[in-house]
């Protein structure tokens, strides 16, 4: 089995364009082959992730149509991490030497909508006004911070430190700070989740390029080593998004699974990670998923936040691009592509101090998790 | 005349509706609404279960803006914040579901409800739309 290097990444901006999610995915494409020095008809395969393009390989018409075997994938909040998954497992089983994922997406406005029986759920449960994940977002948040003793105003905390974030990057969306208690009295959506502790949808895309250890040296002189991917879903008793209802025997969520098949995959243990970057659909989500894979106890949140642990320059930064809360709801590569950057030390004003080694990357939760670690060692 | 958003989930209009769920033959777990495989140990014996009335809250939170599309209820300046919760009845299954109540204040964690039948909407032939909720006791 070979091990597996990132050696280019490419950014498309996550905000609001007039161009086609095609045209933005060709971008990220160029700024990646630019950022590994290679050029398109050196990339042997293909893998790339979306949620409203149901052809992502079409793209290959805008960059070159070399004939490249090029797999579409889609899983839900966790098509980044199947993407890199697959591009990666690729390579570790030595079919080819040099691949691609690519994430691309332009949402409609407002909360996601969709057709029930596409979830296999009957038509009544959204005709009652239940099929809504932001109301699920709201049910999970209120039930953990009841449980685990977490005020709402460390929710605020999470949604304000994650624009404070977004503010230090170029390519977020939302780039305005605003204050835990602008965020606390602004509409509450699901209590106890106000409108400024959910990310809003947006657009962009990005592009990671993947090669062979043994051969990333002839590419660049920091590889990123993909050190573990996992990809889990929910088991009996998991309460998860859109249920119509839930057995009394409670099992934990799949991104408990997934982070400590990750862990184990790689053979670092939570406390050697030096950056994290979390799914934070809402500022709940980010809370919960900070336990649920592994960084803290359950209620260790709210001390942790009010000592600022999570911030950049803290002990356990989470989010140093700002996340989705302000770099907008995607396809999950944007998490990837900061993982690189931290361990590059590029991130300019949002750069973790004391170039990080180990960064790890939870995306999705909820039906679907996945779970991955990338070290510059 | 009046109707049910899903007839096939309850006893309704029987008097004191109860919700209609399935039990799985091989292995005991519950599922609502009916299913045909269990989701626990996948046997095809699901038969259907009536479900208690009464039962708890678990969890709760409130929608404070209005579904999209398939929602069939009220929108625009006719739409009212509702609350949803997953509600334990007995000891048999939780089930998610409305709440007749939506402000966060009146609402607790373990407090007692009861299955109900509320107004819901009018469809297009005029008919008084009913559906399933959970009233606080």
């Amino acid at each position: 089995m070979n091990d597996v290097a990132i050696i280019g990444v490419g950014l498309h901006p996550f905000g609001r364009f007039d161009k086609t999610a095609m045209q933005m995915g060709s971008e990220a494409i160029q700024t990646a082959l630019g950022d590994a020095g290679i050029e398109w008809k050196d990339v042997q395969f293909g893998v790339g992730g979306s949620y409203e393009v149901c052809n992502p390989d079409a793209v290959t018409r805008l960059v070159g149509l070399t004939g490249i075997p090029f797999i579409d994938v889609f899983n839900a909040c966790a098509t980044a991490a199947t993407a890199i998954q697959v591009c990666a497992d690729t390579i570790r089983m030595g079919k080819y030497d040099i691949g691609i994922a690519i994430g691309m997406d332009k949402h409609p406005r407002g909360a996601f909508t969709d057709d029930p029986a596409k979830l296999a759920l009957p038509q009544w449960y959204a005709e009652n006004g239940q099929f809504v994940t932001t109301k699920f977002f709201g049910m999970k948040a209120n039930h953990y911070i009841h449980k685990h003793g977490i005020s709402q105003e460390t929710l605020a905390k999470v949604a304000a430190k994650n624009f404070r974030n977004g503010e230090l990057n170029p390519n977020a969306f939302r780039r305005k700070p605003m204050s835990e208690d602008a965020i606390l009295s602004s509409p509450v959506l699901n209590y106890p989740l106000t409108q400024y502790m959910f990310c809003a949808p947006d657009e962009g895309a990005a592009a990671v390029i993947m090669c062979r250890a043994d051969i990333a040296e002839r590419y660049t002189s920091k590889p990123v080593y993909v050190k573990a991917t996992e990809i889990r879903t929910r088991r009996y008793g998991a309460y998860e998004v859109h249920a119509t209802s839930a057995p009394l025997d409670d099992d934990v969520s799949p991104t408990v699974y997934a982070s400590k098949a990750a862990f184990e995959a790689a053979g670092v243990a939570p406390e050697d990670v030096d950056v994290i970057q979390l799914q934070d659909t809402d500022a709940g989500a980010e809370v919960i998923h900070m336990a649920e894979a592994g960084f803290c106890a359950d209620g260790d949140q709210e001390k942790l936040l009010a000592d600022g642990a999570t911030e950049i320059g803290g002990s356990l930064p989470i989010n140093t691009s700002g996340g989705q809360l302000s770099g907008g709801r995607l396809h999950g590569m944007g998490f990837l592509h900061e993982a690189c950057v931290q361990l590059w030390g590029e991130g300019g004003d949002r750069q973790a101090p004391h170039t990080p080694e180990v960064v790890a990357v939870g995306v999705g939760g909820g039906p679907v998790a996945g779970s991955m670690l990338l070290s510059s060692r | 005349m009046q109707k049910a958003l899903a007839p096939e989930i309850s006893t309704w209009p029987e008097e004191n509706p109860q919700l209609i769920g399935s039990k799985c033959g091989a292995c005991g777990a519950t599922a609502f609404p009916q299913q045909d495989h269990c989701p626990r140990c996948s046997a095809g014996e699901m038969a259907a279960l009536l479900l208690p009335r009464r039962g708890t809250l678990v969890t709760w939170t409130t929608q404070g803006f209005p579904p999209g599309a398939p929602y069939a209820g009220p929108t625009g300046k006719d739409f009212v914040p509702f609350g949803v919760g997953l509600v334990q009845l007995d000891d048999v299954i939780r089930v998610e579901g409305r709440l007749t109540e939506n402000d966060p204040a009146k609402l607790q964690f373990g407090m007692d409800v009861e299955l109900t039948m509320v107004p819901f909407t009018t469809d297009d032939e005029g008919n008084d739309v009913v559906t399933f909720a959970f009233r606080p006791l």
